[in-house]
């Protein structure tokens, strides 16, 4: 069961989890979402391959105003 | 008076930031008077616990405007980040433009012109069209271009200080030397004078927003800078008249009027 960080705040994921099933299993996510792991953008659909282990650093983006 | 940018015709030369609005009532609003055709959004990590201010609420509201999208990499300090981050922006926002943004000094936002010629090399190639916001340095554009930039955005004054155009000559020499290259002035733009002056040095456009978001009636002074900047590029369509040391008289007498 590794323990990673999602949005700086600590989460038990079962074995096997991947970015997807992470990203899947948040309550009220944005469709216009885009994610990285360890500081390094994972595209849309890569997202199921990409496996989730111990320590990692998940980050998710959400849009907003910008000058 | 259409002109051509990133790949796409625009009528309207004003681009418009989206941030610091007292509502996105008003920001709608300001978007609707302004005319603008292309808009700047940004990304922003989320937050733990909720982002109420981001997300799709946001991002239907910027899609109805019908305009351009032109997502910033605001905040990125390295070319590493910025280029990750341009990413990211190419698939939430469904665009290819980026207006490319890698800051070297936190207290004017400089922009860092070796980090931004690397991330701009790198995203030039993966397709994207960079929007480099760069500092008034005639080299550091030479450079961006070499890097396969089409676009140069040169700072007026370090962002949301309002000063205006700092250095006019500066501005002149790059409007000079690069005169196929669309550009925008982007940052420091205090007020609609300031748009005037970059539209009457031949800039191809001005992008704005704290000038017009932290105004008492953003929406009013949204249109004020819509007719600024038709009147500077009409004045520099029409062709302003050569300064003179002296003056040149302007009625046509002949001498003085009582003495043969």
């Amino acid at each position: 069961m590794p323990t990673i960080q999602l949005n700086k705040t600590p989460m038990q994921l079962p074995e096997g989890a991947t970015l997807a099933s992470l990203i899947a299993s948040l309550p009220d996510a944005p469709k216009a979402l885009a994610t990285a792991v360890n500081a390094e953008f994972v595209p849309r659909d890569e997202r199921a391959a990409r496996m989730l282990a111990e320590g990692d650093v998940v980050m998710t983006f959400l849009p907003i105003t910008g000058g | 008076m259409a002109f051509s940018i990133g790949g796409v015709e625009l009528d309207s030369r004003f681009f418009l930031g989206t941030a610091s609005y007292p509502s996105p009532a008003v920001l709608v609003e300001a978007v609707r008077a302004s005319g603008t055709q292309v808009i700047t959004v940004g990304l922003r990590r989320q937050l733990a616990g909720g982002d109420s201010e981001a997300g799709d609420g946001f991002f239907q509201l910027i899609k109805e405007s019908g305009a351009h999208l032109l997502p910033n990499t605001a905040g990125c300090t390295t070319a590493r980040e910025a280029v990750n981050l341009a990413r990211m922006a190419r698939e939430v926002f469904g665009t290819h433009w980026i207006k490319l943004e890698v800051v070297g000094d936190e207290y004017t936002l400089q922009p860092d012109p070796f980090e931004l010629v690397i991330a701009a090399r790198e995203l030039a190639a993966d397709g994207f069209e960079v929007f480099p916001y760069c500092t008034d340095d005639l080299v550091t554009c030479n450079r961006l271009l070499d890097a396969g930039c089409r676009i140069l955005m040169p700072w007026g004054a370090p962002i949301g200080s309002g000063q205006g155009l700092l250095n006019p000559s500066a501005l002149r020499t790059l409007r000079a030397r690069f005169p196929e290259v669309p550009m925008v002035v982007d940052a420091g733009i205090g007020s609609p004078r300031d748009a005037v002056q970059a539209m009457e040095m031949g800039y191809d456009a001005v992008l704005v927003n704290s000038a017009v978001a932290l105004a008492h009636d953003p929406v009013t002074m949204a249109q004020a800078f819509k007719l600024g900047i038709q009147a500077g590029r009409m004045a520099y369509d029409a062709g302003i008249m050569a300064k003179q040391d002296m003056a040149i008289a302007t009625t046509p007498v002949t001498g003085r009027p009582f003495i043969l």
